[in-house]
């Protein structure tokens, strides 16, 4: 089987000592495969930014191990390590011109003028930035730097290219160009990204897998659609896309699991919802706003009242209340054909597939 | 004139004032009398104009009258460029780790640590000179460690030479060096160091190829500010350095009392303010654009 890029064992990192302790990192295991386009996602403050130095090396873990290819990284400097880094910031040289820049990790590696050349010539086309080599940082907009900095960063031909929020200072068009233009360079590269954002879209365009985290925990990694399709808590359904949450208590009637609801109604549970449950057992469900469907009250289904209608061009968001009060939205796409008349204050029904419910652990 | 130019030129005119009385008036001074006849027990004669003074500077007036070039003040000159020269250079490699180490102290430790730098100044210069004195002299202080360190037993020697000079002066400059380097190593920003450090550099390329390279502004700055006033340091060389050793200050001093030669006395002075004025000029057509700029 071929080696993981990077292996993390049981990653953690503290800040400080005593009662001013800050665990940015508290036991993060995780694998992220070669030539993987793999994005860590998290709120502000959960320690994404920890774990891309920690596994660049400007930090060392407080405990656990990092491996890259299987090799043991911990203790190696950061000139040490195949593995290069595009900072926030740029963080290009002011004191160097662009192709200065671009060339300063093959000196580094002792590679002759010759290649550094044909090489710097090599990545500025990659990045579209030809006839650039001899301007100044500071004559480039940011997008520019941006593209230098990624520049910077691939020419030494690095394992695992890390990116701290390369985007966040780009303007939205920008931005978006820049998803394109990154993709395109890792899949051309077939260098393994680690990829940090905190914005979900971002997340879910552009990775292969991704990892969500919160407060130094990494809660689940996976495909983009599994992520979405199938978060496993309350936190990943929440930070990813829009989110109802339901709780009740399961009922166990020989293999199916049927879900007594807070509001009143069953759900009856498929698959993984009802994966082993004992009767009586509390239960949080979430059900994807796009998933569920909005039927006349006198449909089988959950009881609800219509609170708002919002109009939003391809499609309509229905903002109901379930008997016990539980807010609900439910989102249809705007097809030809019958549609149901709603209004405000309406009674009505929403109808949930099994499939369509993801049964959370918290 | 209408009435914001006339309250413009009314804003101004306190810094004018003080540049003028401060500045100007002494220099305008200093300038006429370098270009009158000296007075026969010192002073000036205030109506006889001549250019002797700088004539006495490069020749000597022979018997009959002849101009013969005469080296001895070029040479004081030159000894004090050469002394000034090694002093900066002794500050830079002494303040450059220094100012680095400094910069690179958490920030409360940052601020002990330029106090610290900056306590010499809270005595008089006259007084750690003298300090040097008890550390440098024959039977000294410094002769004694080496001795008990068993790396010497000869008398030092090193009082009133040139060195003694250098040392006295590196010591007293050192401050100057120290904070303009820590100043714009300071404000470096660290990602371009991790930067370096994650594209293959080790620390002393990361040094050489990044910190130095940016730091090239302090540089700057603090060997001027080291170099300027060591030119024209007065008390160094009068007390370590002996008669051997004098520097253009001594040398100015010496004109103005001993000799009761004040045109000379301010020729020297203007003379050292070119060459002052030379190495600004150098300075700033060198450093003033973007920072760090080849
Ligand atoms: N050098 C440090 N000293 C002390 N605490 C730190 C340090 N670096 C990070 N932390 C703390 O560790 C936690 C995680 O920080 P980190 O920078 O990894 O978050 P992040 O997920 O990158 O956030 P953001 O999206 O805002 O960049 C935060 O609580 C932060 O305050
Ligand atoms: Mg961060």
């Amino acid at each position: 089987m071929e080696r993981p890029a990077i292996e993390a064992r049981g990653l953690s990192k503290t800040f400080g000592s005593g009662l001013d302790a800050v665990h940015a990192l508290d036991d993060v295991s995780l694998t992220i495969r070669q030539n993987e386009f793999f994005t860590l996602l998290g709120p502000s403050g959960c320690g994404k930014t920890t774990l891309l130095r920690l596994i660049g090396g400007f930090e060392q873990p407080s405990g656990g191990d990092i491996f890259l290819e299987g090799q043991q990284l911990t203790g190696l400097p950061p000139f040490k390590r195949p593995i290069n880094t595009v900072f926030q910031s740029y963080a290009l040289f002011p004191h160097l011109t662009v192709g200065q820049n671009v060339a300063f990790g093959l000196e580094m590696l002792g590679r002759p003028k010759k290649e550094r050349e044909a090489r710097v010539e090599q990545m500025l086309a990659l990045v579209k930035l030809q006839g650039y080599a001899n301007r100044r940082p500071t004559q480039l907009s940011g997008g520019q730097q941006q593209r230098v900095a990624l520049a910077r960063a691939l020419a030494s031909q690095p394992k695992v290219l890390l990116l701290d929020e390369p985007l966040s200072a780009l303007d939205l068009k920008l931005r978006k160009e820049m998803q394109i233009e990154l993709k395109r360079l890792q899949t051309e590269t077939g260098i393994t990204f680690v990829f940090v954002t905190h914005d979900q879209e971002e997340a879910l365009t552009m990775s292969d897998r991704l990892a969500v985290m919160e407060s130094g925990q990494i809660l689940q990694i996976g495909a983009p659609t599994e992520i979405y399709e199938h978060p496993q808590r309350r936190f990943v359904a929440d930070f990813i896309g829009e989110t109802n949450f339901l709780e009740g208590r399961i009922e166990v009637a020989g293999d199916t699991a049927v879900a007594h609801l807070a509001c009143g109604g069953k759900l009856s549970l498929n698959g993984q919802a009802g994966a082993p449950s004992s009767n009586g057992e509390a239960v949080t469900l979430a059900v994807r706003p796009e998933r569920a469907v909005i039927a006349p009250a006198g449909a089988e289904g959950l009881s609800a009242r219509i609170g708002a209608v919002v109009y939003m061009g391809t499609d309509t968001t229905y903002h109901l209340t379930l008997t016990d009060g539980t807010a609900f939205i439910v989102r249809s796409q705007n097809n030809e054909g019958a549609r149901l008349d709603l209004a405000s204050g309406a009674e009505v029904k929403v109808q949930i597939a099994p499939a369509a419910v993801q049964r959370l652990a918290d | 004139m209408t009435a914001a130019t006339r309250r413009r030129i009314l804003q101004i005119a306190p810094a004018m004032a003080i540049i003028g009385f401060f500045m100007v008036a002494p220099l305008g001074l200093m300038a006429y009398v370098s270009l009158l006849q000296k007075g026969v027990n010192g002073g000036v004669v205030w109506d006889v104009h001549t250019t002797e003074a700088y004539v006495n500077f490069i020749f000597e007036r022979d018997f009959d009258d002849s101009l013969i070039v005469n080296t001895d003040y070029l040479q004081i000159f030159a000894r004090s460029f050469g002394l000034s020269l090694l002093t900066a250079v002794l500050a830079l490699a002494i303040g450059f780790p220094t100012a680095l180490y400094m910069a690179m102290q958490p920030e409360g430790r940052r601020n002990l640590l330029i106090f610290l730098v900056t306590i010499p100044f809270w005595t008089n210069l006259l007084v750690r000179n003298y300090a040097w004195i008890l550390l440098l002299r024959n039977g000294g202080l410094v002769e004694g460690l080496l001795r008990w360190l068993g790396l010497s037993d000869q008398p030092l020697g090193l009082m009133y030479t040139p060195y003694a000079v250098s040392i006295g002066l590196t010591y007293s400059y050192l401050p100057f060096m120290v904070l303009p380097i820590y100043a714009s190593l300071e404000k470096l920003d660290s990602r371009l160091i991790e930067a370096a450090f994650d594209l293959g550099a080790d620390r002393r390329r990361a040094l050489t190829r990044v910190i130095l390279p940016l730091a090239v502004p302090g540089i700057a700055a603090g060997c001027i500010l080291v170099f300027v006033p060591a030119l024209g340091a007065y008390v160094t060389p009068e007390l370590l350095g002996g008669g051997k050793s004098m520097m253009i200050g001594n040398l100015i001093q010496g004109q103005f009392a001993a000799a009761r030669n004040w045109p000379f006395g301010a020729a020297l002075a203007f003379a050292l303010l070119a060459i002052v004025l030379l190495a600004m000029m150098i300075y700033l057509m060198r450093f003033r654009r973007a920072p760090a700029a080849p």
